[in-house]
């Protein structure tokens, strides 16, 4: 199958390429390249307005009620340049919205899985190109309804990005926005999902077994199974959020429930329901959050280790085990929310056992560089130091899976120093590193070492600074989403400590400029990259760069696994996957075995 | 090159450790205790503080070594492997048998906390004659508490009952006995001197127990999401003696009669 579609296919596609025009070469394009490019860029926008959301909480954080410098004056005119605490309930809902669903959801699957997965496995495109077209131009009218909500009476949604009801039951039109942008997100999400399933399943190379992948495509595949089989539950929840909402249904509001004297509801509902189907996918959701990046970390660690990477199978093993346990754990967020309290034992242990494949990852990657031969580039050091703060992320989380320790820390800016050093510290970081290391690829040119390194070491100092302390906040309770802490005795006097975290993240977000400056010009002044500027074994480095229509300029056979480095076998330090062992026979070998 | 960015790696176990070390001292830490309870929850922290924190500097420690050693400017031979079996199993089953022994390890303190509820009275059972009635009903919604006493007779929601806004005052050195509910939206009834905390979800009614130890007076935080007053929901908890409890209960309710008594002499009430 693999082999008849790579050979023809690749001749249909240089026909395509000449006869399109511009917009269909570079706006509704059906090439996995562009559509992985325009999701890079849409998701990299999106990155510095989530940014900026972030800015706006911790200075409210840090002085409650304070005028904002310059742009207050613009921005909240009404409230005398300061943030009033209904636009601070925006604030941080839209942040993790727009970081989750615009950030990182689409930049691991949409921009990496799209660009990479056809490359990686020796395809030309993907299975169904005009699906994955339709993935991309999905996004748009949830970027609409999500950037619109901003601007309708009432503001955008503001009841956290978990939407609780009752409380998002009463809140304004931007919530009904809200629900309607993350249904399209789900369907561009599934298709997607659908994509990269077949494409891996069915159009691997000759030679390209499933344990010769490396584990890039492992964790887009693992993701593509998780968003399949999570997604419908929060697009269903969605739309009967949206049902109460809009048509009086009563899926989450009790009996006789009422909110400000209004008339009692016909209820008959649990608010708990919610709760239970939305982290049935938002659960899973966090490891569709990181998988991919873990798999994107592991190639760039062997590469400059310049070493075969350690454990494949494990690892590969540990992912699934991942996704497996991913779903038996979502109760975990509802230890102290009224659940039968005997089911949240049930739960602990679960989410106990999941920390052990993170355990095993964490070894291996660490056995990777053990007796390596490291260069320290630019995407090494952001993979490297994925290892590092993935480590707090995960040690940090046997707090929360700890029950009566939960009681305490649950809601509190544990819980927020946790998960950001699993989504920034350990994916956002991933994604750096995964965009210098495949930049050349992208577009045939170099990055900047010099600001490369200059951006990761403030990234670096910076992220600790803000995050690691909100460990230090979280002991003493203090708990999120407050907009004014400091009038509860026991936290006033946290105020100092949240100043020195508010200079942090501004710093945090500055350095960025760096990133975005290296990134622009480079696209036009970069040197010229080659094929394989990283010396790496992946397919991907044996297509020019950029790759044209139909990607490769050749029949790419598979020989080996991914990470032959230094093998005793090739006189080179690297083995790229392709290349014909000494002696071997000219025919290419039969197709993969499943 | 590779030594600078060792020791900037370094730096993450180093201030990391730091960080914990100095916050006590600067009170940056777990507010004081004044429950019954809470000293375990507190152990297992402390306990999975240790635990985690030996495991942090230990693979931080690795990481920043291996960066140092194996430098590729240093030139050295490649040591060109797959992988160890015998690594793989070492490493899964210490972490597995560490992290199943902390879970069952803390079972008793969780239902300690949520399950063996004291109510069920001597038998144990819930819905029996003997349950002990609650102390008080705590009421969230936005954005107060309201607190409801059974009054003299021991009963609640009947004609005695004593209403309070945000002001807790509870007996020193008793079971105390919460019912809580909410009228509206989520909340989440936060104590963090007693270690206790228990989302209000409406259309539930949750006991909540504790037991004070100290006589003292603490914050009622609010900890979920309930509306853009959430920040101040704030309640006092207030422990003191058995004898000033009555007393002020008692206080309580002739207020409460005399502003009826008032209001029915005005006309007010029906």
């Amino acid at each position: 199958m693999s082999s008849i579609t790579v050979g023809h296919a690749h001749d249909d596609h240089a026909a395509h390429a000449h006869a399109g025009g511009f917009l269909s070469t570079y706006v509704f394009s059906k090439d996995h390249k562009i559509i992985g490019l325009q999701f890079l860029f849409s998701t990299l926008i999106w990155f510095l307005i989530g940014g900026l959301l972030a800015l706006g909480i911790r200075w409210q954080v840090a002085w409650p009620w304070a005028e904002m410098p310059v742009i207050g004056k613009m921005l909240f005119a009404n409230e005398g340049g300061q943030i009033s605490p209904e636009f601070y309930t925006i604030l941080f809902t839209m942040h993790a919205t727009v970081m989750i669903f615009f950030v990182i959801i689409p930049i691991l699957a949409g921009a990496f899985g799209n660009y990479l997965i056809p490359l990686m496995i020796g395809a030309d495109d993907m299975a169904f190109p005009t699906i994955n077209m339709l993935s991309y131009w999905f996004m748009w009218p949830a970027f609409i309804a999500i950037g619109s909500s901003f601007f309708v009476e009432g503001g955008a949604a503001k009841s956290g990005w978990t939407s609780y009801p009752p409380l998002s039951l009463t809140d304004w039109n931007g919530q009904t926005l809200w629900l309607i942008g993350l249904t399209l997100v789900g369907v561009s999400s599934m298709m997607g999902s659908v994509n990269y399933m077949t494409t891996i399943i069915q159009m691997r190379a000759p030679g390209m077994t499933m344990f010769r992948l490396p584990m890039t495509i492992w964790g887009m595949f693992i993701t593509a199974i998780l968003q399949a089989f999570a997604l419908p539950v929060l697009t269903a929840a969605g739309f009967m959020q949206l049902t109460d909402r809009m048509f009086g249904t009563g899926f989450f509001i009790p009996e006789g429930w009422s909110v400000n004297n209004a008339a009692a509801a016909s209820g008959g509902g649990q608010p708990l329901l919610w709760q239970h189907l939305f982290w049935f996918y938002s659960h899973p959701a966090v490891y569709i959050m990181i998988l991919p990046a873990m798999g994107m970390v592991s190639d760039i660690i062997a590469c400059f280790s310049r070493k075969p990477l350690f454990g494949y199978k494990p690892m590969v093993y540990s992912i699934a085990g991942i996704a497996g346990l991913g779903f038996i754990v979502w109760g975990h967020h509802m230890f102290v929310s009224g659940m039968n309290p005997a089911l949240g034992m049930t739960f602990m242990v679960s989410t106990m056992m999941i920390a052990l494949p993170s355990a095993i990852k964490t070894f291996n990657w660490l056995g990777t560089v053990w007796g390596g031969h490291i260069q320290f580039t630019t995407p090494m050091l952001f993979a490297l130091s994925f290892v590092a703060m993935f480590i707090i992320g995960g040690l940090s989380g046997i707090f929360m899976a700890a029950t009566p320790v939960d009681i305490f820390i649950h809601d509190t800016y544990f819980i927020v120093a946790h998960f950001h050093y699993v989504l920034f510290a350990g994916t956002a970081m991933g994604v750096f590193g995964a965009i210098y290391f495949w930049f050349p690829k992208m577009f045939g040119r170099m990055m900047n070492e010099t600001a490369g390194k200059i951006h990761f070491f403030f990234t670096f100092l910076f992220l600790n600074g803000t995050f690691f302390t909100m460990h230090i906040l979280g002991v003493v309770g203090f708990p999120r989403r407050l907009a004014d802490p400091y009038h509860y005795q026991t936290f006033h006097h946290l105020q100092p400590l949240n100043e020195f975290i508010t200079y942090c993240a501004i710093g945090m977000v500055a350095v960025q400029v760096i990133f975005a400056a290296n990134f622009i010009l480079s696209m036009f002044l970069g040197p010229k990259a080659g094929r394989n500027p990283w010396h790496a074994n992946g397919l991907e480095w044996q297509a020019p760069s950029p790759p044209g229509h139909g990607n490769f300029d050749f029949q790419p056979v598979i020989y080996r696994g991914p990470y032959e480095y230094n093998s005793p076998e090739s006189s080179k330090d690297y083995y790229p996957q392709n290349e014909p062992p000494p002696g071997a026979h000219p025919e290419p070998p039969s197709p993969p075995i499943y | 090159m590779g030594k600078f960015w060792a020791l900037v790696f370094l730096l993450v176990p180093v201030l990391g450790v730091a960080c914990f070390v100095f916050a006590p001292v600067y009170q940056h830490w777990l507010p004081i205790d004044v429950s019954q309870e809470g000293h375990t929850i507190d152990h297992l922290f402390y306990f999975i503080l240790w635990l985690t924190g030996v495991v942090f500097v230990g693979t931080e420690i690795a990481l920043f070594w291996f960066m140092l050693r194996y430098d590729g400017a240093a030139n050295r031979k490649v040591n060109y492997t797959h992988g160890s079996h015998s690594l793989e199993i070492i490493w899964t089953i210490i972490p597995a048998a560490t992290l199943l022994f902390i879970a069952i390890y803390q079972m008793n303190a969780w239902a300690d906390s949520k399950i063996r509820n004291p109510a069920a009275g001597p038998d144990g059972i819930l819905g029996t004659a003997d349950d002990m009635p609650p102390t008080v009903e705590v009421t969230a919604r936005q954005f107060e508490w309201r607190l409801r006493y059974p009054g003299k007779n021991g009963i609640l929601g009947d004609q005695d009952d004593v209403h309070v806004v945000n002001d807790l005052r509870l007996p020193v050195q008793e079971e105390i006995l919460v019912d809580l509910k909410s009228a509206d939206v989520l909340h989440s009834f936060f104590l963090p001197n007693l270690r206790v905390k228990q989302d209000a979800v409406p259309g539930m009614k949750i006991p909540v127990w504790f037991r004070a130890t100290e006589k003292g007076s603490f914050d009622i935080v609010c900890a979920e999401l309930c509306g853009w007053g959430h920040y101040k929901m704030k309640g006092r908890v207030t422990f003191v003696s058995r004898g000033e409890f009555d007393e002020w209960l008692d206080e309580k309710y002739r207020e409460q009669t005399a502003t009826v008594d008032s209001q029915v002499a005005q006309g007010d009430v029906e």
